[in-house]
């Protein structure tokens, strides 16, 4: 044990559950703390109002009908990707293969649409389009959780190289069947006839949405009242336990790892069915990646999830606007999108964590508790040991 | 504490009331609003010749200009157009190939807007009476850029810096798509009419605007032996590969003669600003937008650039001679007597004009012993897809 001469200025310590209204203070917080950095650097940078800045964010996500409804449509498709990882993550398989198993499972639709929209009636097309595309994205949420479940291979990496397999495929498939010839682009499928393309509810934005609801329900109750979503938690805590109470750990692996693609690949049947009409590399939009965020912000919770992705939306599809109101270029967007989704973060940390700071010479340290993290080096040992002696040793 | 937060919400509060005042609106002479889709934003090349002509059109006709840049070819340019449709504007208008079918849903949603797409193929078929197509004949810029070209080269066979073997072009092109294949020809034609001996290579990108590719795709070329760079594609990526390695370029889309001054020889491009003056003024007044419009050196629409410090001496007089006679007639870019295919004169040749997935050619366009490239009664954008004696394609693959 090394001698010190002084404890650390600060530590870092886990906190107890915060209570419910103390969270959104700080929430509330970090978002009025994020608009007064925003409206500085547009200040600084533009010279501009950052009312002005703000109006057009809200302007453009929420500032006609056809916006609500495209916001709320954005809203669903990255609401389900987010789902659809969700199980994947409290298994703590981290799945960051979405965007792969969307595109997959977007190209096993355009597939059916384009090879057989002449042949067979629209009811049965479509019902084809699906069984394409949830079967393509499970299969490649399959594919690593076999070889994790197998092999024990490292489901990060494996993931993320099977989204760029996807893109290559997807990229092939559009040279094959691009129209007019030599244009790498396969524009809007059945344009004339219309085969293939999902049915209309009310308007062509509500069907998303309504997808969108009925998974978020299934998905909260698979996880919380199911056997399977029960597995799923003790797997993700450990599987040495997993394995003591009898659960087959690599069997739930897998079965989990199939519903979360073939969820990717129902977004991708709904972005490609109901709204693009086309297959592009660039079908997922990287959505597959935010979902992770939106996931991990609502700490795996179906419905705050809603919340997480709407907040998401709502910055992108606002940040655009930006762009047209102000004739600052997309790039000013994304950097106050950033800090914004910066701060809430941020702030998360400060939801489940607390920072301690050295207790004044003489003084005696105040009582600690909660679960030491990290702290500042080698010198923080008696501040580590003092919470030891408290809490017991419980490091994670 | 508690007084710190209590500021702070007193200021949200204060904000947001005023967030409700935010965006003052342009004034403008009439009320017209024009609207603009843009793939990218003014840091392409592409786009941002499409947005100054936006801007300039718009000023003459006292119209409100609403652009929208960014946006992809997908649902999002349809809900963009929808949206701009919402905003009250009488003309909409999308730059992107990949925008037209998109364009074409939203034409159907408001048949009471004009919607206009400039490099697109289907309005003469698609039979949607407000969606309409425009382009320039901008292969006789491209030859013209080529004359510069070819003289370029020849003053470099007159110095010794090159053998006459050794004048190799080296070509950039997004897509073995019509119209790029359109531009290469027509630059090599260009090329080929100063200079006999000359040569050319192309290699593909497999996009429109890819910087890094653009620029691998230039040296590749480069250490390959071409002495002199042309591109079909969006970036700065090939002129500054050629201003990094001493290597004369003609760009596309506008001057880089900032950024490449060593280099930099002529660049053509499409001048926007009359079609969109006389679209926005029939969309006014409610006259008819040609289904197919293709500008002209005549109509100011096909420009080049002023020649950079690289251009070879006597080149803009010799460029002036030979845009007099394409624009007397009694030249044409696409003479089937200066060039052959797989060593053949060409007598016919059945284009694929209309487009549809099996590329089935449809329309005979070789007229009076010349390939008829965007003409009348066929359609605006380009569909010469041959490939000539003397170009090379180092690949085909997108």
């Amino acid at each position: 044990m090394k001698t010190r001469k002084s404890e650390p200025l600060f530590h870092i310590v886990k906190r107890k559950d915060m209570p419910f209204g103390k969270q959104v203070m700080v929430r509330a917080i970090a978002i009025v703390a994020a608009l007064i950095v925003c409206s500085v650097i547009t200040i600084i940078t533009t010279k501009m109002n950052p009312l002005a800045i703000f109006s057009a964010v809200i302007q453009g996500a929420f500032g006609s009908t056809r916006k609500m409804w495209i916001t709320f449509q954005d809203t669903s498709i990255l609401l389900i990707i987010a789902l659809a990882l969700t199980p994947a993550f409290k298994m703590k398989f981290w799945n960051i293969g979405g965007e792969g198993q969307v595109l997959i499972g977007g190209l096993g639709a355009a597939a059916c649409m384009i090879l057989i929209g002449d042949k067979v009636p629209d009811p049965v097309l479509i019902l084809i389009m699906l069984v394409a595309a949830v079967g393509l994205g499970a299969l490649w949420g399959a594919i690593p959780a076999i070889f994790k479940a197998v092999w024990n291979t490292n489901e990060t990496l494996c993931t993320l190289m099977m989204n760029y397999i996807a893109i290559q495929i997807v990229a092939f498939f559009t040279i094959l069947w691009e129209v007019p010839k030599g244009s790498g682009k396969i524009g809007i499928i059945n344009q004339n006839t219309n085969a293939g393309w999902l049915l209309q509810v009310g308007n062509k934005y509500l069907l998303t949405i309504l997808i969108a609801i009925l998974i978020t329900v299934g998905m909260f109750v698979y996880l919380k009242y199911t056997k399977h979503g029960y597995e799923v938690s003790v797997v993700g805590e450990s599987e040495m336990t997993a394995r003591y109470a009898g659960i087959h750990s690599g069997a739930v692996i897998i079965r989990t790892m199939i519903i979360s693609g073939g969820l990717c690949g129902l977004a991708g049947f709904l972005l490609v069915g109901s709204i693009h009409h086309t297959i592009t590399t660039t079908l997922a939009g990287g959505e597959g990646f935010t979902a992770v965020m939106v996931s991990w912000l609502a700490h795996f919770n179906p419905i705050a999830m809603i919340g997480a992705s709407l907040l998401i939306v709502f910055l992108s599809n606002g940040a655009a606007q930006i762009s047209q109101n102000c004739g600052l270029n997309q790039s000013f967007g994304d950097i106050i999108t950033g800090i914004i989704i910066f701060f809430i973060i941020g702030c998360e940390f400060f939801i489940r964590y607390r920072v301690v700071f050295r207790a004044k010479k003489g003084a005696i340290p105040a009582p600690v508790t909660g679960e030491a993290v990290f702290g500042g080096g080698p010198g923080d040992e008696s501040a580590v040991k003092e919470i030891k002696e408290e809490e017991g040793n419980d490091n994670d | 504490m508690k007084k710190f937060l209590s500021i702070l919400l007193a200021c949200t509060m204060v904000l947001s009331l005023c967030a409700c005042n935010g965006g003052g609106k342009k004034t403008s002479e009439t009320n017209f609003k024009a609207g603009f889709i843009f793939l990218h934003d003014e840091n392409s090349t592409y786009d941002l010749n499409f947005i100054n002509a936006a801007k300039q059109a718009c000023e003459e006709l006292g119209v409100e200009c609403i652009m929208k840049t960014n946006i992809p070819e997908g649902q999002e340019c349809q809900d963009a157009a929808n949206d701009l449709a919402d905003q009250g504007c009488g003309f909409i208008f999308a730059d992107s190939f990949g925008h037209e079918d998109y364009m074409i849903e939203a034409a159907k949603e408001n048949p009471d807007v004009q919607f206009c797409h400039a490099t697109g193929t289907k309005a003469h078929t698609e039979g949607v009476a407000n969606f309409h197509n425009a382009f320039a004949s901008i292969y006789e810029g491209r030859y013209l850029a080529g004359v510069a070209a070819g003289m370029k080269l020849n003053e470099m066979i007159a110095e010794g810096k090159i053998t006459e073997d050794q004048a190799k072009v080296g070509y950039i092109g997004a897509y073995t798509y019509a119209e790029v294949i359109s531009g290469y020809t027509s630059f090599f034609l260009g090329v080929r009419s100063e200079c006999p001996s000359a040569t050319m290579e192309v290699t593909f990108t497999g996009s429109w605007y890819d910087e890094t590719a653009e620029k691998e795709a230039a040296t590749k070329l480069i250490n390959g032996g071409c002495v002199l760079i042309s591109q079909h594609a969006d970036s700065m990526g090939a002129p500054t590969a050629c201003e990094n390695a001493g290597v004369p370029d003609v760009s596309y889309n506008g001057s880089t003669a900032d950024a490449c001054p060593n280099t930099f020889i002529v660049s053509s491009r499409i001048d926007w600003t009359p079609y969109f003056k006389m679209a926005i003024k029939n969309a006014m007044e409610g006259k008819e937008i040609p289904t197919d419009y293709v500008g002209t050196l005549a109509t100011g629409s096909v420009k080049l650039t002023e020649l950079g410090s690289a251009a070879a001496e006597g080149t803009q007089a010799r460029i002036d001679e030979v845009k007099a006679e394409l624009e007397a007639g009694t030249l044409h870019v696409f003479d089937t007597s200066k060039f052959t295919v797989e060593g053949q004169k060409l007598e016919s040749y059945m284009a694929d004009v209309d487009t549809d997935p099996n590329y089935e050619g449809d329309h005979e366009v070789i007229v009076d012993g010349y390939f008829n490239e965007s003409g009348e009664g066929f359609r605006s954008a380009p569909y010469f897809d041959l490939n000539i004696d003397g170009i090379t394609l180092l690949d085909q693959k997108y």
